[in-house]
C-alpha cells in the first residue's frame, strides 16, 4: 500500500490575480503529523482553502494529488468525500441549522450510507463527551452564539465525527485557553492512527507541546523555505519571524 | 458526474397545477357593470341591502384610479375577468356528495384527510362558490359557527349586516371596492363567549376556472375570553391567462380573546393577488397574524391589525417566496390604538431566479397610545444576482412614551457558508437549500405541519438545478 497521501508539486495560486502560493511543494505521508508555521500573510490559510478547493482560489500552476488522484478541479463536497478535512479559523454561522441535524447530513453524504437517527444521536453523544461538549450544543444552531472556543471544539467535533484521511487544522489553537487546547490536541491525538494524517497550519506553536510532528515547515511569502523537525519551532519561538525571514528568504 | 439541467424554466408544482375541465352552472360575463352585479346578486337570492351595497360598492370602484405604487398593474385588465363562476354543485356537509371531479381536487390537495386527522372544521370553495361545509357536532353544541358566507347572510342576517366591511370599507381602495360588488363566497365564523376551539378550522380556496376572479368573503368574530385557529389555504393551476384574487378577510377580536390566522396562498403564476384583511383587537386580545406567500405573478398583501383596545396584542410571522416572474408586495400594517398594546413583525423573504420580494410595512402609533411596544425585523435572502429585494418600513410615532426596535437585514446568500457546508461532504444544491431552510425555520415552526412540509418542499425544488 502506497505510504503517500498528499503530495503537493509547485503549487501557484492567485486570489483576485494576486499571487499568493509561489510554487509551493509538500509530502505528506500516511499517519504522520506535519505543522506549517508562517508570519502572517505567508499564505498558511490559502494553502488551507485551496486544498479544501474554496472555488476563489485560483491554481495556476502546479498539482496537488490526493490518495493517488489529482484533485485540482474537485469541488469541495466531492473532496470532503475523499477525506479531506478543514478545521475552519474562522468557522461560519448557520441559522436554523442545529448542529444534530447537519452533522448527521454530513456523515450521509461523506459516508454514502443513511444515518440512523437513534444511533447518531449515541454516536454525537460519544463524541462530544470526548470533548467535553455540553449535549444542549447537539440541539443548537451551527455556530451561531458560540464562542471562540466553542467554535473550534465544534469543528473538532465534526472532525471527529467524519474521520477523514487528512484533517487540515487552520489556526486551530488561535483563541484558546489552555484547557482547551489540551482537548483539542486530544481529540486530535485521537483521529490520527497509521493511516490518517495531520497537517497543522499556525502562527504560534500551542499546539505543539501536545502533539508529536514528524515534521515542521517554515513557510515564507509562499513557498516553504525549509522543513525539519521540533528544533525549528523552537527556532521561530526564540528568534522570530523577522529573523527567521532574513535567514531564509533568500531560498 | 451526473447533473442537473441547470435552469428550470417553470418548476412543476405537481398537484397544484391539475386542471379540471371547466364545467360551471352559471357564469357572469366578462368585465363589470351594474347588470352583472344586480345578476350575481339575484343569482345568489340576496336581501336588498346587500344588491344595494355591490351597486354602491360598483360606483366606487368605477371612481377609483388604479394604485400608482407597489407592482405593475397594468397587464390586468379587469374587462377579461369573469368576476362569477358558480361551479355545476351544490353545497354539501358530506364528502361523499361532492361532485367526484370536485372532490378529486380537493383529496389530492389533502383536505379532507386533515379534516379527519386534525381539524374541526371545514370548509372548501370551488372558483365563486362553497362546495364543501362541515363542522364537529360538539363545536356547533357550544354555539360555534362556521359556515359560507351565502348561508350566513340569510341564517345570521343580523350579525352580517353588523359587521361586513366595516373593517374593510369599499372606500379602502380600488380592489376593495370590486370586492364589495362581486364577492361571493367564503367563511363566516362566530365564537361565542368563553368557548376555547382548540382544533383548528380551515377554509380552502381552489381557482380552477382560467381568466376568473376569486372574491370571497371571510368574516370571523371572536367573542370575549374566546379562542380560534383558523387556516386559509389558496391555489390554482396555471393558465396562459390572468387571473385575479380579490379576497377580503375581517377579524374581530374581542376583550381576552385570541384568535390565530394563518394562511398559505400557492396561486399559480398568472395570478394577480390583490387581497386585504384586517383585524380589529380588543382590550387585552391577540391577533397572531402567520402569512406564507408563495405564489402569484404579482401580490399585494398587508394584513393589518387595529390595537383599539389597551392592552391588545399582535404578532405577524411572514414568509415571502419570489421566483422567476413573480412579484410580491408583502408585509403588514399595525396601527396602535390604545395605551399599552403591543405588536411584533417578524418577516421573512427569499428572491431567486429574477424574483422581486419587497417588504412594506406601517407602524403607526397614535397620539393616545402611551406605554407601547413594538418590535419589527425584517430579513430578506436573495439567492443569486439576478432577484432583487427591498425593505420600507414606515413608522409613524405620535407619542414618545414608547418602546420600538426596528431591524432589517437584506443579504444575498453567503458564498462561504455554502462553501463551509460543502467542505463537509455536502452538495453545493443541498448547501444552498440547508441554509434557505435554516433561514426560514423561524417562520417553518410557527405553520401548521402540512404546510411547513409543503415549505420545505418547495424550496428543495425551486433549488433543484439552480446550480450550473
Amino acid at each position: 500500500m502506497a505510504r503517500e497521501l498528499l503530495n503537493i508539486k509547485g503549487l501557484k495560486v492567485n486570489i483576485d490575480d494576486k499571487e499568493i502560493l509561489k510554487g509551493l511543494d509538500l509530502n505528506i505521508n500516511k499517519g504522520e503529523i506535519h505543522i506549517i508555521m508562517g508570519p502572517n500573510g505567508s499564505g498558511k490559510s490559502t494553502l488551507a482553502y485551496t486544498l479544501m478547493g474554496h472555488p476563489k482560489y485560483e491554481i495556476t500552476d502546479g498539482t496537488i494529488e490526493f490518495d493517488g488522484e489529482l484533485i485540482n478541479e474537485m469541488k469541495a463536497d466531492e473532496r470532503a468525500k475523499k477525506g479531506i478535512f478543514l478545521s475552519f479559523q474562522y468557522p461560519e454561522e448557520i441559522p436554523g441549522v442545529t448542529v444534530e441535524d447537519f452533522l448527521r447530513t454530513a456523515k450521509t453524504s461523506v459516508t454514502g450510507k443513511m444515518q440512523g437517527i437513534m444511533a447518531f444521536k449515541k454516536l454525537l453523544k460519544e463524541k462530544m463527551d470526548l470533548l467535553e461538549m455540553k449535549e444542549e450544543y447537539a440541539s443548537r444552531y451551527l455556530n451561531l452564539g458560540f464562542s471562540g472556543g466553542e467554535k473550534k471544539k465544534n469543528e473538532i467535533l465534526q472532525m471527529s465525527i467524519l474521520e477523514p484521511k487528512l484533517a487540515i487544522l487552520d489556526e486551530t489553537d488561535s483563541g484558546l485557553d489552555v484547557d482547551a487546547i489540551r482537548i483539542v490536541a486530544e481529540g486530535v491525538k485521537r483521529i490520527k492512527d497509521e493511516s490518517r494524517s495531520i497537517l497543522v497550519i499556525t502562527h504560534y506553536n500551542k499546539l505543539l507541546d501536545y502533539l508529536e510532528p514528524d515534521y515542521i515547515h517554515i513557510l515564507l511569502d509562499g513557498k516553504i523555505v525549509k522543513t525539519g523537525g521540533m528544533e525549528l519551532a523552537k527556532e521561530i519561538d526564540e528568534e522570530g519571524y523577522e529573523n527567521i525571514k532574513l535567514r531564509y528568504s533568500h531560498i | 458526474m451526473e447533473r442537473k439541467k441547470t435552469y428550470i424554466e417553470d418548476i412543476d408544482r405537481g398537484i397544484y397545477d391539475i386542471k379540471n375541465e371547466f364545467t360551471y352552472k352559471y357564469k357572469a360575463d366578462k368585465g363589470l357593470t351594474p347588470e352583472i352585479v344586480k345578476e350575481i346578486s339575484k343569482e345568489k337570492n340576496e336581501p336588498k341591502w346587500m344588491t344595494d351595497f355591490r351597486l354602491k360598492s360598483l360606483e366606487i370602484y368605477n371612481s377609483m384610479p388604479i394604485p400608482t405604487w407597489g407592482p405593475d398593474l397594468s397587464d390586468l385588465n379587469i374587462e377579461d375577468i369573469v368576476t362569477y363562476i358558480r361551479p355545476d354543485a351544490e353545497m354539501k356537509h358530506s364528502w361523499d356528495d361532492v361532485p367526484e371531479e370536485i372532490k378529486k381536487t380537493f383529496e389530492l390537495l389533502g383536505l379532507p384527510q386533515a379534516e379527519r386527522e386534525s381539524l374541526a372544521g371545514v370548509g372548501a370553495q370551488y372558483d365563486s362558490e362553497v362546495v364543501y361545509h362541515n363542522i364537529r357536532k360538539e363545536l356547533v353544541d357550544q354555539g360555534v359557527v362556521y359556515m359560507d358566507m351565502e348561508t350566513a347572510l340569510i341564517e345570521y342576517e343580523d350579525i352580517v349586516r353588523e359587521y361586513f366591511m366595516t373593517l374593510v370599507p369599499p372606500t379602502a381602495h380600488k380592489f376593495a371596492a370590486l370586492h364589495g360588488a362581486v364577492w361571493s363566497g367564503g367563511s363566516f365564523v362566530y365564537v361565542p363567549e368563553g368557548v376555547d376551539v382548540d382544533i383548528p378550522l380551515q377554509s380552502y380556496f381552489r381557482l380552477n376556472a382560467p381568466g376568473a376572479g376569486q372574491f370571497e368573503h371571510t368574516l370571523i368574530i371572536v367573542e370575549k375570553g374566546s379562542r380560534l385557529h383558523f387556516i386559509e389555504g389558496c391555489s390554482a393551476p396555471k393558465y396562459k391567462v390572468n387571473n385575479l384574487h380579490a379576497g377580503c378577510v375581517e377579524l374581530f377580536v374581542k376583550e381576552n380573546a385570541t384568535l390565530r390566522y394563518s394562511t398559505i396562498e400557492n396561486w399559480s403564476k398568472n395570478m394577480y393577488n390583490l387581497n386585504t384583511k384586517r383585524a380589529v383587537v380588543d382590550k387585552n386580545g391577540t391577533i397572531e397574524w402567520v402569512s406564507g406567500s408563495f405564489g402569484s405573478k404579482v401580490s399585494m398583501l398587508y394584513p393589518m391589525s387595529i390595537l383599539k383596545g389597551e392592552g391588545a396584542r399582535s404578532e405577524f410571522t411572514g414568509i415571502t417566496f419570489a421566483s422567476q416572474g413573480q412579484h410580491l408586495d408583502t408585509g403588514t400594517k399595525v396601527v396602535h390604538a390604545a395605551p399599552y398594546t403591543t405588536s411584533t413583525v417578524n418577516s421573512k423573504s427569499i428572491s431567486k431566479d429574477g424574483g422581486y420580494a419587497f417588504y412594506r410595512g406601517l407602524l403607526k402609533v397614535a397620539p393616545n397610545a402611551y406605554g407601547c411596544k413594538s418590535t419589527v425585523s425584517c430579513e430578506s435572502l436573495m439567492l443569486d444576482n439576478k432577484s432583487k429585494s427591498d425593505t420600507l418600513p414606515i413608522i409613524e410615532l405620535n407619542n414618545d412614551n414608547i418602546d420600538i426596535g426596528h431591524e432589517a437585514k437584506i443579504g444575498r446568500i453567503s458564498d462561504e457558508a455554502i462553501f463551509y457546508l460543502m467542505s463537509r461532504g455536502i452538495s453545493e444544491e443541498e448547501a444552498k437549500a440547508m441554509i434557505v431552510r435554516g433561514f426560514v425555520e423561524p417562520i417553518t415552526k410557527e405553520l401548521p405541519l402540512e404546510y411547513a412540509v409543503e415549505l420545505n418542499n418547495l424550496i428543495n425544488i425551486e433549488l433543484e438545478g439552480t446550480i450550473g
